[in-house]
C-alpha cells in the first residue's frame, strides 16, 4: 500500500537534511509503528507523505498502491487515502467543528466523484461516531480545536480520521496528553478502523498504546532512517532500555 | 479664510454642477449647508483627513461612469418580511416600492417635504450633520444636505413589525445620486433598516439619527456588488439616555467607497455597536472612517472592523474614540483587521484614542496579516481544495464582524450570501 524507497528530506530554506534514506513499506490491513528518539525526523516523515510546504525531497519515492505521492497537493493526497492525525492540532478560529467535518467530507467524495453527503446522514453519522469518542455536541459545534484541551484536540483527530475512512492513516503522537480511558477511547477508535484495505502508521513513544493497538511490525526511526524493524517485542526492549542499546547495535 | 485656489476651483466646478431644491420647510437648512461647503471647500488630496483615499472622482463635477453590474441573483434580503422603498440611480420608484404606511412608523419622502411646512424634520435635517463638522470637517455630507434629491425621513414611533428595506438600485451608467434620510426614533421604540445596492454609479448618502431615550435602531447595510461604482457615505448618530444603535456594513467590491460614521453620545447608559465587513479585490479601495463622542456617563462604544484583501485592494480605516471630560465608565472598544491575501494588498489605519476622563476603559488594535499557512495545511490535508480552504478562512475572518449583527437570522443571510460570492469567484 504505502511504499517508501530511499526517502531524502531536507528543508526548503536551510540546508538542513532531515531524512536520509528512509525506506518503509506498510501493507493493507497492517499496523506498523514507527518509535525513534525526539528530533529524529518521524513528523518531518509524516509531514511529507501528506505533503507539507517547507520540504525538499532530494531524493527516492513515496507511493500510496503504485501512485506518487510526491506530485499531488496535500489536497490529493487526502482525496487519495492519506490521513494524518497531527501531532499537534491546529486551532482554526471562526470554523465550526461541524462545519470543517463536513466541508472535508464531502470535498473528498466530490474529488472522488462521489456524491455529497446529505445533511441528515451525515449528522446522524458524526453525532454517531463523535458519541463513541465520548465528545458532545458542543465540542461539535465550537471552531475547530479552538480552546479543546490536548485530549480533547487528539480525539477529535480521530473523529476526522472516522469520517473520512482513509486508506492509509498515519497516527503521530495521538497518545501523548491522554489519560488512561481517553487512551482506550482512542484506540478503540483506531481498532474500530482495521480492515484488511487500510494501512497504519502509528508514531509513538510508548509502548503504552501499542498495548492497545498491537502493531504488526516495529520500526525504529534514528537520524533520518530506519535502522531496525522487528516485531512487538522490539517496543518493549525500547521501553525497557531506551535507543541506546539499539543505536550502539547499528553503528 | 479664503481656501486654497485648487480647492476652490474644484468646489466651485461641483457646486455649478448641481441646483439646490428650493421651497419648503428645509430649504433654509439646505442653504446653511450650502455656506458651509463654499466655506469649507470640498475635500481635496492634501486634506489630513483624506490622506488615504483620494477625493477628486467624489468631488469632480461629472460622476465617472460605472457599467452596471447584474448577477441575476435574487435581491438581498429577499428571505425576510420587510417594507421596501426602492431608488434608481437615486430616484424613487413608487411602481417597484411598497405601500409606505406602517405600524408604529411613520415613512415619508424628503422630496414630499417642500410642499410641507411644519415639519419635525426641519429640526433634524442637516443639524446633525452640521455637529458633526466639528472637529473634523465633513464637507461632501454638507454637499448632500444642501442638494440631495430625495430620500425617507422615518420617525419610528413604536415597534414596527418588520424592518424597513431601502434599496438602492443601479441602471445608468454615468448616474449621480445623491440621497438623505433623517431617522427619527423615540423614547422605548425600535427599528431596524436595512439598506442594499449600488445606488448609482457614485453615490453620496447621509443618514441623520437621532435616537431618544430607551430608542433603539438597528441598521444592516449591504453595499452593491458592481465592480466600478464609487460611494461616499455618512452616517451621524445622536444618542439618547438608554438609546441603543447598532450599524453593519457588508461592503464586496467598488471601486471607491468611503464609509463615515459619526456618533455621539449625549445621555447616559446608552450603546453603539458599528461594524463592517469587507471583502476588496484589485482595484478596490474601501474607507472607513468613524468618529465616536463620549459625551454622557457609562455608554458603551464598540468598533470593529474587518477587511480581506487581494490582488492590490485597498484597505483604510480611520477610527477615533473622544472621550469628553466627565465621560466616565466609558467602554471604548475598537479592533480594525485585515487579511492580506497576497503581498500587493495593502490596509492602511489610524486608530485613534482621545481621552479627558479619568474612569475609562478604552482599548484599540489594528492588525493586518497573511492567511494562517498551518490552518490552511491543516484543511487541505483533510482534502479541502486550496481555493475552497481560502474562503472557509476568509469567511471565518469577517465572521467575528459579522458576528456583531444582534438578528443571527440576518447575520446568517449575510453570511450565505458571502459564502455564494466567494464560491463564484474562484
Ligand atoms: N521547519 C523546521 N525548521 C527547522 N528545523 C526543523 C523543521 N522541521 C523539522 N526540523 C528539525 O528536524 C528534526 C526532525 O524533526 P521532527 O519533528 O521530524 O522530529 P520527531 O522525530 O518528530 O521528534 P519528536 O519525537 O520530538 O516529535 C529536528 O531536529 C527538528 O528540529
Ligand atoms: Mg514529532
Amino acid at each position: 500500500m504505502l511504499e517508501i524507497k530511499n526517502l531524502h528530506v531536507k528543508l526548503e530554506d536551510e540546508d538542513k537534511a532531515i531524512l536520509k534514506g528512509l525506506d518503509l513499506k506498510v501493507e493493507a490491513g497492517k499496523v506498523h509503528a514507527i518509535m525513534g528518539p525526539n528530533g529524529s525526523g518521524k513528523s518531518t516523515l509524516s509531514y511529507v507523505l501528506s505533503g507539507r510546504d517547507g520540504y525538499e525531497v532530494t531524493d527516492g519515492s513515496a507511493t500510496l498502491d503504485g501512485e506518487d505521492l510526491l506530485e499531488l497537493e496535500a489536497e490529493e493526497r487526502a482525496a487519495l487515502g492519506i490521513f494524518l492525525a497531527f501531532q499537534y492540532p491546529v486551532e482554526i478560529p471562526g470554523v465550526g467543528n461541524m462545519t470543517f467535518l463536513r466541508t472535508a467530507v464531502n470535498a473528498q467524495r466530490k474529488a472522488r466523484g462521489e456524491e455529497e453527503l446529505s445533511a441528515t446522514d451525515f449528522l446522524k453519522e458524526v453525532r454517531a461516531k463523535a458519541k463513541s469518542l465520548k465528545i458532545d455536541a458542543d465540542m461539535l459545534k465550537r471552531p475547530v480545536n479552538v480552546g479543546f484541551s490536548g485530549g480533547e484536540k487528539k480525539r477529535n483527530e480521530i473523529l476526522q480520521m472516522a469520517m473520512l475512512e482513509p486508506k492509509m492513516c498515519i497516527l503521530d503522537e495521538t497518545d501523548s496528553g491522554l489519560d488512561v480511558d481517553a487512551m482506550k477511547l482512542v484506540s478503540e477508535g483506531v481498532n474500530a478502523l482495521r480492515d484488511e484495505g487500510r494501512g497504519f502508521l502509528v508514531i509513538t513513544h510508548y509502548q503504552r498504546l501499542l498495548d492497545h493497538i498491537k502493531p504488526d511490525v516495529v520500526h525504529i526511526l534514528a537520524n533520518g532512517r530506519i535502522v531496525k524493524t522487528g516485531g512487538p517485542e522490539l517496543a518493549l526492549e525500547v521501553e525497557n532500555n531506551g535507543y541506546a542499546d539499539i543505536l550502539a547495535e547499528v553503528e | 479664510m479664503a481656501l486654497p485656489e485648487v480647492k476652490q476651483t474644484a468646489t466651485e466646478a461641483r457646486l455649478a454642477a448641481l441646483s439646490l431644491p428650493t421651497g419648503g420647510c428645509l430649504e433654509a437648512g439646505r442653504r446653511a449647508a450650502l455656506a458651509r461647503v463654499q466655506e469649507m471647500g470640498l475635500p481635496g488630496a492634501r486634506d489630513e483627513y483624506w490622506k488615504y483615499t483620494r477625493p477628486e472622482t467624489l468631488v469632480q463635477a461629472a460622476a465617472p461612469e460605472a457599467s452596471v453590474f447584474d448577477d441575476g441573483e435574487v435581491a438581498m434580503f429577499n428571505e425576510f418580511d420587510r417594507l421596501q422603498v426602492v431608488f434608481v440611480d437615486g430616484v424613487f420608484d413608487a411602481e417597484a416600492s411598497d405601500d409606505l404606511s406602517l405600524e408604529g412608523v411613520t415613512i415619508e419622502r424628503l422630496s414630499d417635504l417642500s410642499a410641507k411646512d411644519l415639519h419635525w424634520a426641519k429640526d433634524l435635517y442637516g443639524v446633525l450633520e452640521a455637529r458633526g463638522q466639528n472637529p473634523v470637517e465633513r464637507p461632501l455630507a454638507a454637499l448632500n444636505t444642501a442638494f440631495a434629491t430625495d430620500g425617507v425621513v422615518v420617525h419610528v414611533t413604536g415597534k414596527p413589525s418588520k424592518p424597513i428595506n431601502l434599496v438602492y438600485k443601479h441602471a445608468e451608467t454615468a448616474s449621480d445620486a445623491i440621497l438623505h434620510h433623517v431617522i427619527k426614533v423615540d423614547s422605548g421604540a425600535e427599528a431596524t433598516i436595512l439598506e442594499n445596492g449600488p445606488a448609482a454609479s457614485r453615490f453620496n448618502k447621509a443618514m441623520e439619527i437621532d435616537v431618544a431615550d430607551g430608542g433603539s435602531l438597528h441598521l444592516i447595510r449591504a453595499q452593491g456588488r458592481d465592480h466600478e461604482r464609487r460611494a461616499a457615505t455618512h452616517l451621524f448618530a445622536r444618542l439618547g439616555k438608554e438609546s441603543v444603535f447598532k450599524a453593519f456594513t457588508l461592503t464586496v467590491n467598488g471601486v471607491l467607497t468611503r464609509n463615515e460614521a459619526v456618533v455621539e453620545f449625549l445621555g447616559d447608559d446608552a450603546v453603539a455597536h458599528i461594524a463592517g465587513a469587507c471583502v476588496g479585490d484589485g482595484d478596490f479601495h474601501h474607507d472607513d472612517t468613524v468618529f465616536i463622542t463620549h459625551d454622557a456617563v457609562n455608554c458603551e462604544s464598540r468598533q470593529v472592523f474587518k477587511k480581506v484583501l487581494r490582488n492590490g485592494a485597498t484597505g483604510v480605516f480611520q477610527g477615533k474614540i473622544l472621550v469628553k471630560e466627565g465621560a466616565q465608565k466609558t467602554d471604548g472598544y475598537q479592533i480594525s483587521q485585515s487579511l492580506l491575501l497576497d503581498d500587493d494588498s495593502q490596509f492602511l489605519a489610524k486608530p485613534e484614542l482621545e481621552i479627558y476622563a479619568d474612569d475609562v476603559a478604552c482599548s484599540h488594535g489594528s492588525t493586518s496579516g497573511a492567511i494562517d499557512e498551518e490552518g490552511l495545511f491543516y484543511l487541505r490535508s483533510r482534502g479541502v481544495p486550496l481555493a475552497e480552504a481560502t474562503d472557509l478562512m476568509t469567511l471565518a475572518f469577517l465572521a467575528e464582524a459579522i458576528e456583531e449583527i444582534e438578528d443571527t437570522d440576518l447575520g446568517t443571510a449575510l453570511i450565505e450570501r458571502l459564502t455564494g460570492w466567494l464560491a463564484r469567484r474562484r
